[in-house]
C-alpha cells in the first residue's frame, strides 16, 4: 500500500462512515435490535477476505484460519439475516378502536 | 474487461445495497425491504469474491458455507429473551473472523515485499481489534447467559493494569510496524489483545451491558474496516465503517440515556454494591393484593405500563400481553414506556413486547411517555427500577443523578411489582416506593400479572 492508495482509502473510511452516522441516526429507537442484527450481518463482510485466505491454497495455515473465519462469517450471515426478518415480522400495527 | 473490472463493478453494486437496507431499516414499513436489500448486497459482495482468479480450492469453502448455515440457523430461531446473549456472540464471531484473516495475512506477507508500514500498521490495528472484541463479547456472553457472575469484578490497581496491558500490544504493533518479521512479538500481540478482552468485561456490571454490546458491535466494523485496508478492498472499508458508525452511535444514546461517559462505563464498574443503604432509618411504604390493584386498573382510563429487565427475567412478557388485552377489552388505554436502557441491549424491550404481540403504536419512547404521563391515572412498573427512581431529578448525591428517568411519580397512582423491598442490581434505594401514591405489589411478575389477569377478568366481566 503506497502513501496515494491509503489516502484514497481514508477518502472512502470518512465519506462511508458519515453516510453511515446521517442514515444510523434516523433510525427509530424501536428498532434499534433488529438494527444491531442487521449491521451485525453487514460485518460479517469479513467474508470477502475470508474467502480469498481460504480458497488460495498457499499455506496449511492460511487454509485453516480462512475455513474457520468463513465459517463464522456464514453463521452470522444466514443468523443474522434471518433473525431480523423474524423481529420485523413480529412489529404488527395495532387495531384502534376495537 | 477484466475479471478485476467485474469484481469491482459487483462489489460497488454491492456497497449500494448495504447503504439503502440501512436507510430503510429507519421505520417498520420499509424496515423488512432493507432486509432484503441487504441479503442480495451479501449475496453480491459473496459472489463477486468468488469469481476472484485467486481462488484456486474451493472444497474447504463449501464445507464452511454448509457448517457456517447449520450452526446460524439455530441462532436465528432462538427466543427474543435470548437476543443479548446471541448477539454478544455473533459480535465474537464477527470478530474472529477479521482476526483469523488478518492472522494469516501477516503469516503469508510477513518479511516479503508486500507487507510495507501501512499495511502493516492497518494489520495491527486489524488484528488487535478482533481478537480484543472476540474475547470481550464472549465475556459479554458468558454474562448474560449467566454462566459468568453478572455482578462487576473489581480489584486494586485493575484499570491500570487493563490500560497497561493494551498500552502493551499497541507498542508491539508500532515495533511491527517498523520490524514486521518478528513472528513471535506478533503472537505476543495477539495474545495481550485476547487477555485485554476479557480484563475489559470483567469489572462490567449486567446493568451496563446495552453500552458494552454497542461498543463491541462499533470494535467488529471497524476491525472489518481495517481489513479493508490490508487487503486494499473498497467494499470491506465502506461495509466495516457503516457498522462501526451504527456502533458508535448506538452506544452514545446509551451513554446519554444513563448520564454516564464511555470512560465511566468502561472503568467505573458501575452497579457495584455500595453499602451506603441508611440502615436504621425506617421508611414507610404501603402495599396492595392483586385483587385491590386490579380494581384500581379497572378503574382507570389510561394506564402506562414501564417494563424493564426484571420482566424479561421473569418471562413475564406473555402475561403482560393478556393484561393488555383484557384491560384494552374493557375500555382502559394501555400504552408502554421504554426507557432506552431498559433491557440487555438497546431496544430489547420492544422486540420482547413485538414478539408477545403486543402492537408497536402501544409502545412510546422517553420523551413521549413524560409527556402522557402526568395525565394518566395508573402507572404500573413491572422489572423496572432505577428508571424510574426520582432521586435521579433532584438528588445532587445519588448515584444516577442527572439521567434521564420515566417520571412515573408524576401519575395518579404508581403501582410496583416487585419480589421485595430489597435495593436492585445498582444498589441505589428507590424513593418512588416510598410515595403516598405508591402501593408495592409484591411477588415473581410472571405469577403477580397472571394472578391481575385473573382478577381483571372476574371483576370485569360483571360490567362488560
Amino acid at each position: 500500500m503506497n502513501t496515494d492508495l491509503l489516502i484514497s482509502h481514508l477518502w472512502v473510511f470518512l465519506l462511508a462512515t458519515f453516510v453511515g452516522l446521517l442514515v444510523i441516526r434516523r433510525v427509530s429507537p424501536l428498532l434499534h435490535t433488529p438494527l444491531m442484527s442487521l449491521t451485525n450481518a453487514i460485518s460479517a463482510i469479513a467474508v470477502v477476505g475470508s474467502l480469498v485466505v481460504a480458497g488460495r491454497q498457499q499455506s496449511t495455515l492460511s487454509t485453516v484460519l480462512g475455513s474457520v473465519a468463513v465459517t463464522a462469517s456464514m453463521i452470522n450471515i444466514v443468523g443474522g439475516y434471518l433473525i431480523t426478518y423474524r423481529m420485523l415480522s413480529m412489529f404488527r400495527k395495532g387495531k384502534r378502536g376495537k | 474487461m477484466g475479471a478485476e473490472s467485474w469484481i469491482q463493478i459487483v462489489y460497488i453494486l454491492s456497497a449500494v445495497c448495504f447503504i439503502l437496507a440501512l436507510n430503510w431499516l429507519s421505520a417498520v414499513p420499509t424496515a423488512r425491504r432493507g432486509v432484503l436489500t441487504g441479503v442480495l448486497g451479501m449475496a453480491l459482495a459473496v459472489g463477486g469474491t468468488l469469481l476472484n482468479p485467486g481462488i484456486v480450492n474451493y472444497t474447504w469453502i463449501a464445507v464452511a458455507f454448509v457448517i457456517g448455515s447449520v450452526i446460524g440457523v439455530p441462532m436465528a430461531m432462538m427466543p427474543m429473551t435470548a437476543v443479548p446473549q446471541r448477539t454478544a456472540l455473533s459480535h465474537a464471531f464477527g470478530a474472529l473472523a477479521a482476526a483469523l484473516v488478518g492472522t494469516a495475512e501477516y503469516f503469508l506477507r510477513a518479511g516479503g515485499a508486500e507487507m510495507d508500514r501501512f499495511t502493516m500498521g492497518a494489520l495491527g490495528v486489524e488484528v488487535i481489534l478482533g481478537f480484543l472484541t472476540f474475547t470481550a463479547s464472549l465475556m459479554a456472553f458468558g454474562k448474560l447467559q449467566e454462566i459468568l457472575p453478572q455482578r462487576p469484578m473489581t480489584h486494586r490497581g485493575q484499570n491500570l493494569v487493563n490500560l497497561g496491558v493494551l498500552a502493551a500490544a499497541v507498542v508491539l504493533a508500532a515495533w511491527l510496524v517498523v520490524h514486521p518479521g518478528s513472528h513471535g512479538l506478533f503472537l505476543l500481540m495477539c495474545g495481550l489483545a485476547l487477555g485485554f478482552g476479557v480484563l475489559l468485561i470483567v469489572p462490567i456490571g449486567g446493568a451496563d451491558m446495552p453500552t458494552v454490546i454497542s461498543l463491541l458491535n462499533a470494535y467488529a466494523g471497524l476491525s472489518a474496516a481495517a481489513m479493508g485496508f490490508v487487503l486494499n478492498n473498497k467494499l470491506l472499508i465502506i461495509a466495516g465503517s457503516l457498522d462501526g458508525s451504527s456502533g458508535l452511535i448506538l452506544s452514545i444514546i446509551m451513554c446519554k440515556a444513563m448520564n454516564r461517559s464511555f470512560s465511566n462505563v468502561l472503568f467505573g464498574a458501575f452497579g457495584q454494591v455500595t453499602a451506603v443503604a441508611a440502615a436504621g432509618e425506617q421508611k414507610s411504604h404501603r402495599s396492595a393484593s392483586a385483587e385491590e390493584a386490579a380494581s384500581i386498573l379497572l378503574n382507570a382510563s389510561s394506564v402506562m405500563v414501564v417494563p424493564g429487565y426484571g420482566m424479561a427475567a421473569a418471562q413475564a412478557q406473555h402475561k403482560v400481553r393478556e393484561l393488555y388485552d383484557e384491560l384494552t377489552r374493557q375500555g382502559v388505554n394501555v400504552k408502554f414506556a421504554i426507557h432506552p436502557v431498559a433491557g440487555r441491549m438497546p431496544g430489547h424491550m420492544n422486540v420482547l413486547l413485538a414478539e408477545a404481540n403486543i402492537p408497536y403504536d402501544a409502545l412510546l419512547e422517553l420523551e413521549e411517555a413524560n409527556s402522557e404521563l402526568p395525565q394518566c391515572d395508573v402507572a404500573l412498573v413491572i422489572g423496572a427500577n432505577d428508571v424510574t427512581n426520582p432521586a435521579a431529578r433532584h438528588d445532587k448525591g445519588s448515584p444516577i443523578y442527572g439521567m434521564p428517568i420515566i417520571d412515573t411519580d408524576k401519575a395518579r397512582t404508581v403501582m410496583v411489582i416487585k419480589r421485595s423491598m430489597n435495593p436492585g442490581f445498582a444498589g441505589v434505594d428507590n424513593e418512588l416506593y416510598y410515595l403516598d401514591r405508591t402501593l408495592m405489589l409484591f411477588g415473581d411478575a410472571k405469577a403477580f400479572v397472571a394472578d391481575l389477569v385473573k382478577e381483571v377478568d372476574a371483576q370485569g366481566g360483571g360490567r362488560g
